[in-house]
């Protein structure tokens, strides 16, 4: 099995990515999605302003205990937080006293609005950098009001640590494996950085398997066999995007890190999956 | 596991589609390409010396040339690594620089990078690159206490702007010792594989001119001075920020108005006129953080004229008197960091104290003050926060100074009064009188010196001792 996945290679050129792909998928019994380039959602961000408020709404506040993860920002949708600019969707964290909290930053999502299950969803951010700064581009699933995480289910495309400029983690949280159980990958950038250009983060999502991509880089694959619990993706997801400060997972800011900064997302696509083997 | 061979062969094949994409541009080079002048050759020692490096100890500095050897047995990699046996206080210290005989072309890389280790936990003094006598060390960048510890551990010193590196020479250098009784030293510190390396992963360069500060200062058409702090920042994938100490010339200077206020290449300014002009920096196009706005009045008037009669002064400096006695205004002490210059100021001589922490007036002759009871001084600050401490000492019957250097207590038959001037007004001259009061009030009859303490930038005019 795991031959087999390794046998898949591609030609890391992204416009030739769902040609060759084609070409590879046919052979062997591999279990990487296979689907035609059917777009479903697509926001480039090109007109200045507040986001399109059709495909996405706002977590507005601190949550309940700073979102679960004891997270030390106060998201609001003012755009000193959140603005479209320059081609770009700009997520900015500030250090401002706001609402009892020391800083603040914004979560976007398309819960109600976009709402899919399968295909590829992918997304061109450059992250920012420093100790406490926590972006993620990930998806809860749709029922998340009647069913809720983990076992709603919850796919990480991409999420960081400002104090890892070179490391990204992909993961998966269902029930059984959420939180510091989730089914989880690392994967360092060679030579580069994640905050000094745009790259593309995206997962290629089929029934049976999430594979986790970075540019042209399939650094991962989470099958059903590799869950530690029941698998849930096999439903609507809806997606977000934010930029938390400080919590659980990356620890507070200190004195280095650099406000403002923000997360800045050329683009967010989503392709139907098809052609599901 | 399974992913990691995947990624591995992935890398093979991005590589080889690299290389074959390299050269199949290559043949497209056309006649007019220039190419670099000098190899870009990163190497320093990987297990030796690499071409063209020598050794060159800073001797006249108090440097033990014998401190460095070439070790095979405790090594990182490969069969060699650098040596430097690091004396006890009193002994010297290691300090060298690895230069080449031919230039290299460093631009291509983003850092140095070695390994290191230390008998035990030990700082660093200094380490970078870019001396080279050549160019007055135009590039020079230095990296303060870097901690090493008894493992062997990869350090990464950033490079400030790397298109300056085009022609370099000094490829490493260092200089370590115990400065104290009780500090480190006795100890082996090792290098290994060091070298220049396109990391990739130095980034977000935060420049910094006078240490990130924004100053004022108040002066003068004709005085100069120099932009200071000077340091570049950046993040490393470790998420660690370094911070080197980074050579004038990797900057460039400007000036809001040449007309106020000119800044050349080595961050020297020069006041050409009345007016305000703020000197701020750009390194590798980023802006740096700091800056300072000169305020500058013109030319510098001549202090108030004195009015006491002469037959009630013993002067030291003045043009309204004659002197008492000549004196050595520039009495070299050691560890001083003091510059002290003669400047006109409207026809008047005065003197200029820059970065002074500790100088002194020597008189040539003792002053008999039996019968003064008053030191006058015209002080000009040229900014806010000047302050300084006047020591006037008689140095008795033998005409000595004798002090206790531990202290700086006056011994033996030596006896002082100390003051100090501070509260000045920022731009203008201000008259200072101190009485000749504590233990010089009863012993001042071998007045024989003046010490200035602090300061750190301030003029001085009409220096006498008067009869109230």
């Amino acid at each position: 099995m795991d031959k087999e996945r390794i046998n898949q290679i591609r030609i890391p050129v992204l416009g030739l990515l769902m040609i060759l792909f084609v070409g590879c998928a046919t052979e062997d019994t591999q279990t990487v999605a296979n689907f035609t380039s059917q777009i479903t959602m697509q926001d480039e961000f090109d007109t200045d302003g507040a986001p399109n408020g059709n495909v996405w709404g706002f977590d507005i506040g601190t949550g309940e205990n700073g979102w679960g993860n004891n997270e030390l920002q106060y998201y609001t949708n003012r755009t000193e937080n959140v603005k479209v600019e320059n081609g770009v969707l700009l997520i900015t964290a500030q250090r401002e006293d706001f609402e009892g909290s020391s800083f603040t930053s914004a979560r976007l999502l398309t819960k109600d609005r976009f709402e899919q299950a399968f295909g590829r969803f992918e997304a061109r951010i450059r992250l920012p950098y420093g100790q406490g700064m926590w972006p993620a581009f990930w998806m809860l699933g749709a029922d998340i009001d009647e069913n809720p995480w983990p076992a709603a289910g919850e796919i990480d495309i991409m999420e960081y640590r400002g104090q890892n400029p070179s490391v990204l983690i992909g993961s998966v949280h269902g029930p059984g494996y959420s939180g510091g159980n989730a089914i989880s990958k690392e994967f360092e950038l060679l030579n580069d950085r994640f905050d000094t250009s745009f790259h593309v983060f995206g997962v290629e999502w089929s029934p049976d398997a999430v594979n986790f991509y970075v540019d042209d880089v399939l650094y991962n694959q989470i099958t059903r066999e590799d869950v530690t619990g029941t698998w849930v993706f096999d439903k609507p997801f809806f997606i977000l995007m934010n930029l938390a400060v400080g919590g659980t997972f990356v620890g507070s800011p200190n004195t280095e890190t650099v406000f403002p900064q923000s997360m800045l997302v050329d683009y967010v696509r989503v392709y139907e999956n098809t052609n599901v083997r | 596991m399974k992913n990691k061979k995947y990624i591995n062969l992935r890398f093979i094949v991005l590589l080889s589609l690299g290389i074959v994409i390299f050269s199949a541009c290559e043949r497209e080079f056309s006649d007019d390409v220039e190419f670099a002048e000098f190899p870009p050759n990163g190497d320093v020692f990987i297990d030796a010396f690499s071409a063209g490096l020598d050794y060159f100890p800073f001797v006249d500095a108090g440097a033990d040339p014998e401190a460095f050897s070439v070790e095979t047995n405790e090594v990182f990699a490969g069969d060699a690594s650098m040596r430097f046996d690091v004396p006890s206080f009193g002994n010297g210290f290691v300090g060298a620089t690895f230069n080449t005989t031919a230039q290299r072309d460093l631009s291509g890389f983003d850092a140095l990078t070695f390994y290191a280790k230390a008998s035990q936990a030990a700082s660093i003094d200094a380490v970078g690159f870019g001396i080279s006598g050549e160019t007055g060390n135009r590039f020079q960048v230095t990296l303060n206490g870097l901690g090493v510890s008894t493992r062997w551990q990869k350090y990464i010193i950033p490079i400030p702007n790397a298109t300056n590196l085009t022609s370099e020479t000094g490829l490493f250098w260092l200089a370590e010792g115990a400065s104290f009784e009780g500090d480190e030293g006795g100890y082996v510190l090792f290098f290994d594989e060091i070298q220049f390396e396109k990391l990739g992963t130095v980034a977000q360069p935060s420049p910094a001119i006078f240490s990130g500060e924004d100053l004022t200062e108040q002066t003068f058409t004709g005085s100069t001075s120099t932009v200071t702090g000077l340091t570049q920042t950046f993040n490393l994938s470790s998420g660690e920020n370094v911070t080197v100490q980074a050579a004038p010339s990797y900057f460039n200077f400007e000036s809001s108005d040449t007309d106020v206020a000119q800044v050349n290449e080595l961050g020297e300014i020069a006041i050409v006129g009345e007016g305000t002009a703020v000197i701020t920096a750009l390194l590798g196009g980023v802006a740096a953080r700091g800056s300072l706005e000169i305020t500058s009045g013109g030319g510098l008037e001549a202090a108030p004229t004195p009015t006491v009669p002469e037959a009630n002064v013993s002067s030291i400096f003045s043009d309204a008197y004659t002197n008492a006695t000549e004196s050595n205004f520039t009495p070299g002490f050691g560890g001083s960091t003091t510059e002290t210059t003669m400047i006109s100021a409207n026809g008047n001589a005065v003197l200029s104290y820059v970065n002074n922490n500790f100088t002194g007036i020597l008189f040539e002759n003792t002053v008999d003050g039996t019968n003064r009871t008053t030191l006058h001084m015209d002080i000009f600050a040229q900014e806010p926060g000047v302050s300084f401490e006047v020591q006037i000492r008689d140095v008795g019957a033998n005409q000595m100074i004798e002090t206790d250097v531990n202290t700086g207590f006056p011994t033996e038959d030596d006896r002082d009064f100390r003051f100090t001037v501070n509260g000045l007004t920022v731009g203008e001259w201000n008259s200072i009188d101190i009485p000749l009061d504590g233990d010089i009030a009863s012993q001042k009859n071998n007045l024989g010196a003046l010490i200035l303490v602090g300061g750190p930038n301030f003029l001085l005019d009409n220096i006498y001792f008067f009869t109230e």
